[in-house]
């Protein structure tokens, strides 16, 4: 007899936010709220177990209460008072649900048990709503039908059915089907292979005289998938360069943009720190001696836009397991972030979306709940509200780890066996067959499967221990993440040279009943596969039960180069590596750049700069972002030396984190973990946003005390469907522009992703390029914080303005991306090296990137950060007063100095450009003059107040 | 004198472990973390060191509420050697998760008569850590007063504030009733309160109490003065150069120095 325990739980801030939730949906009949934890237990409980349990575990006795009764009871009139409805919620069959399985683990441990469990959650309403009101409410507020199902009467739970094993196999005939018949095979299945690539799929079988399995099928699928192996950036491409008119510029054909433009400038650099770029699941450089660290930025997207906590939750996962996939120990989070306006009116969202609200609330909540429980510092990132976000936000998921120099084994032996660690196996993510068609609004998947899941972040955090003991045990000969194509994909990478034979059914399953090809492609989250020699695997056991992670021991590396997939014994797979990692054609693509129609004229600015300025200060791209950053956890592992804020009331802007890892107290190097992004330019120039954003990343690092001659970055393309030839154009122009910016600073790139097809009904995202940089802070006493330090010090400009205001902060308030755009300065390294020795010099108390809103932003945030007035004078140098102020040309910053030490810091800037600007006041006032007439006249209560102002809705 | 040994224990999702045992060590004692499973095989022995402290973290994910299995699990694996070390006078140090669970435990505030009772799982909590009052998790750093007066006497050596960050969703200390409270006040077993960074009461003002707990309570002590537990995490302020004001003051190095000090003498 399944029991059905509630308990209530009086959460007024949950209550809250669903009657503020309701408002904004329009509902405002909704009074009241309240709210109850569920619990389901298929078991015959005495009375005595269940209050135990109650006691124990499930209820607070200072603040809940609870009541409970079989599930196939009649719902006593007490569960359903007059005058209030219910909604009642629990996940889908298979959806992880960790509370379920805790509370079934504690039973065990307190003598009950067998039984399975579920959880949800039971919603009372009170107030004057019909039932379509409450419905909308149940499917746009209080549930996502991806992961949950929810019902407006008490919920009957859906316990797992024993399904029986089955390891049923399809041979998919493909002998004799045209282009057309080859393509409808291709989408019926979710391959995502072009008719090209199926072709090459059919011959290879005609030759071998047989039909592909369908494991066969879906694992060339996923090795061939744009994720894998990104055919996109391998693509040989026909590059046509029109002028406004139409007029051919020039034609040239591209040889792949990752080989001509990103690896080419990684080559053309190559420093003697940088240890690992591209080849692996996260790029490396040299730390001190002793340690390396690894750096790595994901983006998860598509999941995200359809279940923003569960997308978000397991980008974070993601991308920690990468880091994972090079050895390292994850020691910092970042991300950055960019939704649709936060006040969009719901009567013109799109069918079929979430608001951009909702899926800001829940991606902040999914990373939160990840990073927060591995115990990572989440200590940089950034957050962009644009329109063109709204069907696709975007979620880039950073991670740096560290691990010992030379750790990470990467050669598999024959006879290694092949390892399974951590998560369970299930239907998880099999090409997002887990959520309905109708919520899949977009044309093309990012990638082949991403679907959503809800993380388990105390089993990965159980990997993270688990591996570094093993790692430091020499305990495996390779090791790599189980993401897109799940084992299939891991497997098939890491017996690429030797080949190997696994057998399905060892695989430990979440619940029985999947067939073979299921079990090979699930996308199962927090699962790790290493190679390890016979004679390790006790240790292993052992290490692995201490840390409370489950082994699975699938097979071997064999060395005969063919990848043999068995279920009980019979093959299901038997694949030559030779065509699973070379037999994928190259593909050829057309791509078109035509220069936007000239000039197109800039907007008049008439408001007062005044205003302007405190319109930027409370922009929701500018404001502050403290109602998000809070929730993450940026103080664990007692390393952050420069944080997201700073200032006496810390909550002024910093440019860049500063961590100084655990183990390595012992000197004083740090390092230091950066962005640039800047999709508003990219509306311009494409080229000029990689140029920015590499800059951007660089000056932000420069700015908290990097060495910008340590210092690597990673780039992240989101882009729209590259088959295009515009978007293919824009895309090309902005690998050009990361070829020019990365050679300008000597910046290798080590790692990068894409995530194309970020299309909604035809219409792109802004083409979005994410510079992340990693860079080393020889000296943690060294770094400098933005906010303005002491009244009587020297304020000075770094860097010179030109009258670069395209795609700017300014024209954007007035809806227009029109102007030169900002390109690469003078002298850009050579000025941040100077900047930087004199850091090291301690010449400089207080130091801030000017980016968007430029120089009048910039010392804005210096001001109100340290609570503290500005005087300064700003030469026109020949612009008009709005460029002086507000224009965003790259390679500049403004620092704080000592008087004493200005003569100081003018001879180590000699060479480059600076300027004298004025002075920071005790008292908090304001005032910036261009050419000496007073421009800008605010009191800092102002500065802060509009900054504070926290975009609305923003509180998940 | 030789170290104190401290044992910190590990169990699924601790995270702050590797902090404390840096802590503990500046601070004189000699700490080993210890997986939950080590002491469950009888690999390690509590009886063998001279403090226990439970680090920050989110045991089994929290799951089932901050702190909650992994009060299950002490309760089922190690009551008896649990109680003996605490009645013997042993320190022990709960901070956030580690205090979550000795609140869920009931070993904070504790309760001597209750404790000597067979059936201790029927002991009615009249204390708890709750969900803030924000509803979400929230970083951000908090002075606390250390009260010189509590059964934990080794406390009144630290003679300053502490500055240090909070990091957590449930901390939000709350009291059955006002009994509970004014016994609380009037034992001194109110060992921590937020405050402002003059020292001064706050009465309740976000976000100097970052999390709506009453009276400001940020830790708690037992009547034996051996148990102490608080939110926020003095592990993470133990050099000058993590304070984000740039100051070298109000570490929260003290805390432990006097705790394994005293554990020293113990």
């Amino acid at each position: 007899m399944p029991i059905r325990i509630e308990v209530q739980s009086p959460h007024a801030s949950a209550a809250n936010a669903i009657l503020h939730g309701a408002a904004a949906l329009g509902i405002d009949g909704l009074r009241g709220c309240t709210l109850a934890r569920l619990y389901f237990i298929e078991h015959d409980l005495t009375e005595a177990e269940i209050n135990r349990l109650c006691t124990m575990l499930l209820v607070d006795p200072v603040t809940e209460q609870a009541r409970w009764r079989s599930v196939d009871a009649p719902t006593p009139p007490s569960e359903q008072a007059s005058g209030q409805q219910i909604v009642e919620v629990t996940f889908r069959p298979g959806v992880t649900d960790v509370p379920a399985r805790e509370l079934a683990r504690s039973m065990a441990e307190i003598g009950i048990e067998g039984g399975e469990v579920v959880t949800g959650t039971r919603y009372e309403l009170e107030g004057e709503l019909d039932t379509a009101e409450v419905r909308r409410l149940a499917r746009q507020l209080l549930s996502n039908e991806t992961v949950q199902h929810f019902s407006l009467e008490p919920v009957i739970p859906h316990f797992g059915v024993a399904a029986a094993a089955s390891g049923e196999v399809e041979r998919v005939a493909l002998t004799g089907l045209s282009d057309e018949e080859l393509l409808a095979l291709s989408r019926r299945r979710l391959l995502s292979l072009d008719a090209n690539e199926m072709r090459a799929i059919q011959d290879f079988y005609d030759q071998l005289g047989r039909a592909p399995t369908d494991v066969e099928l879906e694992t060339l699928a996923q090795t061939w998938s744009e994720h894998c192996v990104h055919k996109t950036f391998r693509a040989q491409i026909d590059f046509t360069w029109e002028d406004s008119t139409g007029e051919v510029v020039s034609k040239e054909v591209i040889d792949g943009l990752l080989r001509t433009y990103i690896r080419a400038a990684t080559d053309a650099v190559y420093p003697t720190w940088l240890h690992s770029a591209f080849v692996d699941n996260a790029g490396i450089i040299a730390f001190d001696d002793t340690h390396d660290l690894a750096f790595k930025v994901e983006t998860h997207n598509h999941p995200s836009a359809l279940e923003p906590f569960g997308g978000a939750n397991t980008g974070v996962g993601g991308v920690v397991r990468d880091i994972l996939g090079v050895s390292a120990r994850p020691i910092a989070a970042t991300n950055v972030l960019c939704f649709g306006p936060q006040e969009y009116p719901h009567s013109q969202l799109p069918a079929g979306l979430l608001h951009p609200q909702r899926i800001a609330s829940g991606v902040v909540a999914g990373i939160a709940d990840y990073g927060n429980k591995l115990g990572l510092p989440t200590v940089n990132g950034s957050v962009l509200y644009d329109e063109g976000y709204l069907g696709n936000p975007l979620v880039f998921c950073g991670c740096a780890g560290l691990l010992p120099t030379g750790s990470h084994p990467t050669s598999p032996q024959a006879g290694d066996h092949v390892v399974v660690l951590g998560g369970r196996t299930g239907r998880d993510g099999l090409h997002g067959a887990t959520f309905s068609s109708a919520e899949l609004t977009h044309d093309t998947s990012e990638t082949a499967g991403s679907a959503v899941q809800i993380g388990d972040p105390i089993t990965e955090k159980g990997l993270i221990e688990l591996i570094e003991a093993a790692r430091d045990a020499s305990l495996y000969t390779a090791i790599t993440d189980c993401g897109a194509g799940g084992l299939s994909s891991a497997v098939g990478e890491m017996g690429e040279s030797l080949g190997v034979d696994v057998e399905l059914t060892n695989v430990l399953l979440k619940y029985p009943g999947l067939v073979p090809w299921e079990i090979w492609l699930s996308e199962a989250q927090e699962r790790l596969v290493i190679a390890v020699p016979s004679e390790n695997l006790p240790r292993l056991h052992e290490l692995a039960k201490l840390w409370d992670v489950e082994v699975s021991v699938l097979g071997t590396f064999t060395g005969d180069g063919d990848l043999r997939v068995r279920y009980a014994g019979e093959v299901v797979a038997d694949l030559p590596m030779e065509f699973l990692h070379d037999g994928l054609p190259r593909r050829y693509m057309n791509a078109l750049w035509r220069e936007p129609a000239q000039p197109a004229a800039s907007p008049v600015i008439k408001d007062a700069p005044n205003d302007l300025l405190l319109r930027m200060l409370a922009h929701p791209n500018i404001a502050s972002k403290e109602k998000i950053v809070r929730r993450y956890d940026h103080e664990v592992r007692g390393g952050s030396i420069v944080r997201p804020f700073g200032g006496p009331e810390m909550d002024g802007p910093n440019d860049a984190a500063v961590l100084k890892p655990l183990g390595t107290w012992d000197h004083t190097r740090a390092f230091a973990l950066s962005a640039g992004i800047n999709p508003q330019i990219g509306r311009n120039d494409p080229y000029a946003m990689a140029i920015s954003a590499i800059d951007e990343a660089i000056r932000n690092a420069v700015a908290v005390g990097a060495d910008p001659d340590q210092l690597a970055i990673l780039d992240n393309f989101c882009w729209g469907n590259p088959t295009l030839p515009d978007r293919l154009g824009a895309l090309v122009r902005t690998c050009q522009g990361c070829y020019d910016g990365a050679l300008a600073y000597r910046a290798p790139f080590i790692s990068g992703k894409d995530s194309l097809y970020n299309e909604y009904n035809g219409t792109p995202i802004p083409g979005t390029l994410l510079i992340s940089a990693i860079a080393i802070v020889p000296d943690m006493n060294c770094t400098v914080t933005a906010p303005c330090k002491s009244p009587g010090n020297l304020l000075y400009l770094v860097g010179s303005t030109h009258d670069e205001l395209g795609g700017s902060l300014l024209h954007s308030l007035y809806g227009s991306t029109a102007g030169k755009a900002p390109g690469l300065p003078d002298q850009g390294l050579e000025t941040y090296r100077r900047l930087h020795q004199a850091m090291c010099n301690h010449l400089i108390h207080a130091c801030h990137d000017l980016s968007e809103g430029g120089l009048a932003l910039a010392l804005a945030e210096m001001a109100l950060g340290g609570r503290l007035g500005i005087e300064a004078d700003i030469p026109s140098s020949g612009l008009s007063p709005i460029s002086a102020l507000f224009a965003e040309s790259n390679g500049r910053l403004v620092v704080e100095v000592a008087p004493e030490d200005a003569l100081a810091l003018e001879a180590t800037l000699a060479g480059s450009s600076f300027t004298r600007l004025g002075v920071v006041t005790e008292r908090q006032q304001f005032s910036l003059a261009v050419d000496g007439t007073p421009t800008i006249d605010l009191s800092v209560a102002e500065l802060v107040s509009a900054w504070s102002r926290q975009p609305e809705g923003v509180t998940p | 004198m030789s170290r104190p040994k401290i044992l910190i224990l590990h169990v699924s999702g601790t995270n702050r472990d590797a902090e404390a045992a840096r802590a503990a060590e500046l601070a004189g004692g000699a700490p080993e973390i210890v997986h939950i499973n080590q002491l469950r095989q009888g690999e390690r022995k509590l009886d063998d060191y001279a403090m226990l402290l439970l680090p920050g973290g989110f045991s089994y994910g929290d799951a089932l509420g901050a702190g909650a299995r992994l009060a299950l699990d002490l309760r089922v694996y190690f009551e008896d050697q649990l109680h003996e070390f605490v009645d013997r006078g042993r320190l022990v140090l709960g901070i956030c998760n580690g205090f979550q669970t000795l609140v869920k435990y009931g070993l904070l505030p504790g309760d001597p008569a209750a404790m000597q009772q067979d059936n201790r799982e029927t002991v009615t909590r009249r204390v708890t850590l709750t969900e803030n009052a924000s509803g979400h998790f929230e970083c951000r750093w908090v002075h606390l007063q250390v009260n010189p007066n509590t059964p934990a006497t080794y406390l009144a050596q630290i003679d300053d504030l502490i500055f240090c960050p909070v990091a957590h969703g449930e901390g939000n200390f709350q009291v059955v009733d006002e009994i509970t409270l004014n016994a609380l006040a009037k034992d001194n077993l109110i060992a921590f309160r937020y405050v402002d960074e003059e020292g001064r009461p706050i009465g309740g003002v976000y976000p100097d109490n970052p999390n709506g707990s009453v009276a400001d309570i940020a830790g708690i002590t037992n009547a034996q003065g051996n148990v102490v537990g608080l939110m926020p995490h003095p592990e993470d302020h133990i050099l000058p150069i993590q304070n984000p004001l740039g100051r070298s003051s109000r570490l929260g190095l003290p805390l432990f120095r006097s705790m394994i000090d005293a554990a020293g003498k113990g």
